[in-house]
């Protein structure tokens, strides 16, 4: 059978470069770089040259990055850490209703210490009202959080703007990149950026190492303390193979990142059209143009999201759907929850995330078992040519509207 | 993460449709979380004769309903009414335990079937 990935915002697969990079690193340079004798010393200037490629990337110099094990550890670190290290300032953040669930449950966490969060909210599109931001600034704002790409819709937020609202109030401003990096360009300085974070499976390294990127001033107590690793700002025994695996990634996506934009982008909307062609009322989720090139979100009504990806999963393509059954909760995504789409559509939101191994052919074979799928569904389905009113819940009141 | 039996009935659901003049008709559930089923069904002499499904939901939701429309087919009506969730989730060699709450309503569309069957008759 046929094997299409098409969830690259999930994981990726490490390319051979990156793990051709890391083997030595197991086995004939297994040090612990902060040793002084032979094994460490043969080690630490690979942690450092891996640091100078994050960098490189992301445009900043290689005593700002900090090696972390996760996306999920980094957004921890730049919200509470700046919570601890400002609180005399103040006590108030300002994030999204649409972040990762890393950035939106530790602002959760940290309201129960007595920190204020203001959600903000997004249009139907998915997009943000910069005016609403700068309104929601107050004396006590510490820290504004938003995300540079969302990772269901793929869209793209205007962080340079943001940024500038940040430094003209300022404020500090961390943004979790981690669906943007090796995407699109990523540059924190044109960005006026304080706090980044990345993850290294998202572009081609293995999971379990990601970055942090602290600009030079910025003061953020630790999050997990111990040795003297990474100046002081993060303890723990440096992952060696994988922050040298994270480092060629990030060589590999600054010269290629252009490239397979354009190529990705051209297959995504191929898959777009496509599908809008064939399948009767779909709905895109996100903003139609500002997007990142390898997301396509769409509902398919009257149809639940883990029947679509079981159907799809037998046809050997693998995606992702914001349907409450696939994420482990009763709740369908809170993302699309925020952009007020319908329950049921929320329920069918499905997730294309198109990766460089991916091909026309890929795509075209989507586009050939996809709709018959949605057809037998729709025929299955209660809601299908029901006419008469919809549906609603009183009870579980699952979708809150904004 | 779904057993052999669940993934057989959800791509090869048994008795999907709808019945033209059905004897009772229930459906149970709601779109918010995700999941609606519909039962018809036809009775004769105090037998279900035939029982028809849509269903609007998961993997496990799908699967539940075609496993109670099997289970259902024959019985009496006081046997189905002893059908319970819990029997048709233990026919499909269980459910992960996330699917419990929100996906095994089949049984309950089959009550509901028969509730409306017996006040159409009454």
């Amino acid at each position: 059978m046929k094997r299409i990935y098409m969830d690259n915002n999930a994981t990726t697969a490490v390319r051979p470069e990156v793990l051709e990079a890391m083997l030595p690193y197991f086995r004939e340079h297994f040090g612990n770089p902060s040793s002084v004798h032979w094994a460490g010393r043969a080690v630490s200037p690979a942690v450092e040259k891996a640091r100078e490629q994050v960098a490189k990337l992301i445009n900043c110099s290689a005593a700002e990055i900090v090696f972390i094990s996760c996306g999920s550890e980094g957004d921890n670190h730049a919200i509470k850490g700046t919570a601890e290290s400002l609180k005399d300032k103040g006590n108030h953040i300002i994030t999204t209703t649409v972040e990762h669930p890393a950035v939106l449950h530790t602002c959760k966490a940290l309201e129960k210490q007595g920190f204020e969060v203001t959600y903000l909210p997004v249009d139907k599109d998915g997009m943000l009202d910069l005016d609403a931001l700068e309104k929601a600034i107050t004396d006590k704002t510490i820290l504004i959080s938003i995300m540079w790409a969302n990772n269901e819709t793929g869209n793209i937020f205007p962080v340079e703007q943001i940024g500038a609202i940040a430094k003209k109030h300022k404020v500090r401003f961390h943004t979790d990149a981690v669906q943007a990096v090796g995407k699109i360009p990523v540059d924190v300085q044109a960005a006026g950026v304080d706090l980044l974070v990345l993850s290294g499976h998202k572009i081609g390294a293995p999971k379990g190492v990601g970055a942090l990127y602290i600009r030079r001033g910025t003061k953020l107590t630790p999050l997990i303390h111990g040795g003297h690793q990474e100046r002081n700002r993060r303890a723990g025994t440096h992952n060696v193979p994988s922050i040298v695996g994270l480092g060629v990634a990030c060589e590999l996506a600054g010269a290629e990142q252009a490239e397979h934009y354009a190529r990705i982008k051209a297959l995504r909307d191929r898959l777009e059209k496509g599908i809008f062609d064939q399948v009767p009322e779909v709905k895109l989720n996100g903003h139609p143009e500002l997007r990142l090139p390898n997301t396509l979100n769409v509902s398919f009504a009257y149809i639940e999201g883990e029947s679509l990806l079981l159907n799809f999963d037998m046809k050997g393509i693998a995606a992702s759907s914001g349907s409450a059954c696939t994420s482990g909760s009763l709740e369908p995504s809170h993302v699309m929850g925020a952009m007020c789409v319908d329950v049921v559509l929320a329920h069918s939101s499905t997730r294309f995330s198109l990766g460089a191994d991916n091909t026309q052919e890929d795509v075209d074979y989507v586009l050939e078992v996809l709709p018959p799928i949605v057809q037998r569904l729709r025929e299955m389905s209660p809601l299908y040519n029901r006419g008469g009113k919809p549906l609603t819940c009183d009870e579980c009141q699952i979708v809150r509207r904004v | 993460m779904y057993t052999d039996k669940v993934m057989d009935h959800f791509s090869n659901p048994r008795n999907v449709g709808e019945i033209e003049n059905a004897d009772g008709v229930g459906e149970v559930g709601n779109a918010s979380c995700g999941d609606i089923m519909k039962i018809y069904l036809k009775v004769e002499n105090n037998i279900i004769k035939d029982v028809k499904f849509k269903t609007f939901g998961c993997g496990a939701a799908i699967a539940t309903s075609s496993m109670v429309t099997e289970m259902a087919i024959g019985k009496t009506i006081d046997e189905a009414l002893e059908l319970t969730n819990a029997a048709v989730a233990e026919a499909l060699d269980g459910l992960p335990p996330a699917k419990i709450h929100c996906s095994n309503l089949a049984a309950d569309a089959l009550h509901e079937a028969i509730k409306n069957y017996k006040e159409s008759k009454a």
